[in-house]
């Protein structure tokens, strides 16, 4: 674990990256102690610019603290990141484990399977799944984990196809240990770390997809979040810019740094890959 | 003038390596028309030498002191682009992998046409290139020049590599462990047509290998390396027969001996009898009809209890298919397994469970059979923990077989890659003892592994088959290693058993013609190693 964090810390940005993200979810955290109340509430005169009548970052057009909207909205686009991850994850593992490791048959059917949902544009499928089901977060994190769930079972089936004619596998087999427990206990702790960093990045693509969603205004309606700050202030944008500019470069900073950590865990978790970039 | 002057050549090593200096003075010379064989196990600094030769060394590696000199012109100080007008022109050299040597996109008769066209020699390329060809004796050099790597076998690659090299009669060939990745049969046609261009063109050849049958094949002089230091050098009678250096005496005792005579055992129970066993590849797809390569053709043997059967051949011969058959890793499709009385071929998974504990393998290669995240203790008591042993007890099994493999008890909570090769081996000896197998498949168990690790784990394997009273179906491409162990060998060639009999009986009057030519291609055959003293 030592070892892990010395190589991790190699990588100045992923450090920087790091950094970031524990202040927004920090931020996340306090927002009902920073902002007390609701952030839909009329905090001061409209359209207030930066820095005036104590509004740091400025109103909107209602009078509603686009600041207390940004720490709001990180609570909605984190937690939609990481659920709908941990769902996309666990239906792309599950399904790439069992193509890769049974092969054959079963692994063209669940391959074909994989790709009928490539074939369609990931977030027009989105977008149609949230208008069907009616956008409530649940159906927004169910549509995001529906889209991004492929590549995962496309890399996991990669990692299992080469893992399971390793001799170690072999060796399992020889032994007469369950197929569950050679999958569990020999193959799938040997194929995490492109697990764990495909993840970090998925987090981030689901966040801007969920950005996208609400500014398309097919975000729950009931929360606040950040494309939906952006989507609101996008027709007063010439004369209030702060009303997107700041919850853009929320979104921004929160995918850039995810990125980062994302690269970090990368080298930390394949040394012998990151040498070459120094 | 020698052909090669190597003084006192100190590598430096980057810092936090095992050791300060990849070679470490280091001073050789070269004649024209000679053959020096640099020997070594992995790790001595034998490919170092060759690379600081050829001026190949990567940045890590920097050359600290000494001098290197080709036909009295200094290397070292030599401008990078002055240097790469020697190579290939004045020195060149083979590597050891011929299936990634070459540029897979590219007709062989272009690769070979670049290198003379490369150094200003391209006017009459097409024919010097079939010239060449044909003087590593390809056959066919015109439909040679043609193809592209993937249509040549690894022994023709080799040859074109070795065209290649000689492209331009250099005065040095370094040859960096030319044959290790052949078969013997190849190797021997390889190091035939190093020599005899060796002596029709009077090359200096530097040759680097591990293998002293190599070396007593084909050298005149040799270099011993230790620890990046040569230990001993000198003619190569002097060297073979009578080694002063005690490493030198280390590891030529460590030669695998050859047929040693020995009493058959007594008659015993059969435990394993294979009839007409059955595998076929086949590959193909919608388009083009399938293709398919037997890999087993109609297997028949018998193993007695207590007995070691010993499967020889060539890659692509079919004999780790066997081993994986009988272990049902891979699945034939004729056949009987018959083990004890029970026909195993036909069983499910669930029916095979009660056998995994009576039927073991070993592996070839200790880097991949060990799972990277397990502890070593775990690894070996997760066999007897599945089939219901109380995990302590399976534990403390793991910890006597340790002892017994000649590992340290605090192994038991240590990771794999903390280990060297041959420690990593007999960790797996001891994953498929804690099984207390009857039936022991050892798969190639010694052949990725330095020779003198490799007498160290055979002579641990034939130690537990006499504790144990184990009987063995043991799998080789070495016939020194398979004449050593077995009391029975089965030759295989093209998926078939060509001939089976008593070691001694196979060695001294081999029938099959495939037999005899193995037995001829056995390198330093015509050397006996002198008794350790």
């Amino acid at each position: 674990m030592a070892d892990f964090w010395r190589r991790y810390r190699r990588n100045k940005g992923a450090v920087v990256g790091l950094v970031v993200l524990i202040l927004v979810v920090i931020m996340a955290a306090t927002a009902p102690w920073l902002f007390p109340g609701s952030p839909w509430d009329m905090a001061s005169a409209p359209f207030m610019p930066p820095g005036e009548m104590g509004m740091w970052l400025g109103t909107d057009s209602l009078g509603r603290d686009v600041a207390a909207g940004i720490a709001h909205g990180a609570r909605i686009s984190l937690l939609v990141g990481a659920v709908s991850t941990v769902a996309a994850l666990s239906v792309g593992v599950t399904l790439g484990a069992i193509a890769g490791y049974l092969g054959g048959f079963v692994d063209d059917v669940v391959m074909r399977f994989t790709e009928f949902f490539q074939t369609i544009p990931s977030f027009v499928l989105a977008i149609l799944l949230v208008a069907i089901f009616t956008p409530t977060i649940g159906s927004v994190v169910a549509a995001i984990a529906i889209v991004s769930w492929p590549p995962v079972a496309r890399v996991v089936r990669a990692e299992f196809l080469s893992l399971r004619s390793r001799e170690f596998v072999q060796a399992a087999e020889v032994l007469g240990k369950s197929r569950i427990a050679i999958v569990l206990g020999d193959i799938l702790p040997n194929a995490l770390s492109p697990i764990i960093v495909l993840a970090s990045l998925m987090v981030a693509s689901a966040i801007l997809l969920e950005s996208a969603l609400s500014f398309l205004g097919l975000g729950d309606p009931n929360l606040m979040t950040w494309g939906f700050l952006i989507g609101s202030g996008r027709s007063v944008i010439r004369l209030a810019w702060w009303m997107s500019v700041f919850p853009g470069l929320a979104i921004f900073v929160t995918v850039l740094s995810l990125n980062l950590v994302g690269e970090g865990l990368s080298d930390a978790l394949n040394p012998r890959l990151a040498r070459g970039r120094a | 003038m020698s052909l090669l002057r190597v003084e006192n050549l100190t590598v430096a090593l980057p810092p936090g390596a095992d050791r300060a200096h990849a070679v470490e003075g280091i001073s050789l010379t070269l004649e024209a028309g000679e053959i020096l064989c640099v020997v070594g196990e992995s790790g001595s600094g034998k490919s170092i030498t060759a690379n600081a030769v050829m001026g190949l060394l990567p940045k890590g590696l920097p050359v600290k002191s000494g001098a290197l000199e080709l036909l009295g012109q200094d290397l070292r100080g030599l401008a990078s682009e002055e240097l790469r007008k020697l190579r290939g022109d004045r020195m060149a050299m083979i590597f050891q992998e011929p299936m990634t040597a070459l540029n897979p996109l590219m007709r062989v008769g272009d690769q070979i046409a670049e290198a003379l066209q490369v150094h200003g020699a391209g006017g009459n390329a097409a024919a010097r290139v079939q010239e060449l060809l044909a003087a590593v004796n390809l056959p066919d050099p015109a439909a040679i020049a043609k193809s592209h790597p993937f249509r040549l076998s690894g022994g023709q690659r080799q040859r074109v590599m070795i065209a290649m090299a000689l492209a331009l009669e250099p005065a040095l060939l370094i040859a960096d462990e030319p044959t290790t990745a052949l078969d013997v049969t190849t190797q021997m046609q390889i190091l035939r047509l190093i020599r005899e261009i060796q002596s029709r063109r009077g090359t200096g050849v530097l040759f680097i290998t591990h293998d002293f049958g190599v070396v007593a094949e084909i050298a005149d002089r040799v270099a011993v390396m230790q620890h990046g230091r040569i230990v001993e050098q000198g003619n190569a009678a002097q060297v073979l027969n009578a080694p002063e250096h005690p490493y030198t005496k280390a590891l030529i005792a460590a030669v695998p001996k050859g047929a040693a005579e020995r009493d058959l055992p007594p008659p015993a129970p059969e435990l394993l009898r294979v009839l007409g066993l059955r595998k076929t590849y086949s590959r193909g797809g919608w388009f083009s009809g399938r293709v398919s390569v037997p890999a087993i053709q109609d297997a028949d043997f018998s193993l007695a209890r207590g007995e070691t059967l010993g499967v020889v051949g060539e890659s692509g011969s079919g004999k780790s298919t066997l081993a994986r058959c009988i272990v049902k890793l891979v699945v034939p499709e004729a056949g009987e397994i018959r083990f004890d009385g029970t026909d195993l071929r036909p069983l499910s998974r669930a029916g095979w469970k009660p056998y995994r504990s009576r039927v073991q393998m070993i592996f070839q290669d200790p880097y991949a059979s060990l799972n990277p995240r397990r502890l070593v203790g775990e690894a070996i008591a997760e066999g007897p923990i599945t089939h219901g042993l109380p995990r302590a007890e399976a534990l403390d099994r793991a910890r006597e077989l340790l002892a017994l493999v000649q590992l340290d008890p605090s192994a038991m909570a240590r990771y794999p890659h903390e280990f060297s090769g041959g420690q990593r081996q007999r960790i797996g000896i001891a994953r498929a003892l804690a099984m207390r197998p009857e039936l022991l498949i050892a798969d190639e168990p010694v052949s990725a592994l330095d020779v003198s690790v490799q007498a160290q784990v055979l002579a641990l394997l034939a130690d537990i088959r006499k504790k144990f009273g184990l009987t063995m179906l043991f799998i080789t491409h070495d016939l020194r290693v398979a004449a050593q162990i077995c009391d029975r060998v089965a030759v295989m060639s093209r998926g078939a058993i060509v001939e089976m009999g008593p070691t001694s009986e196979v060695f001294a009057n081999p029938r099959h013609a495939y037999t005899q030519a193995l037995l001829a291609s056995i390198p330093g055959r015509g050397w006996t190693a002198p008794a350790a003293a």
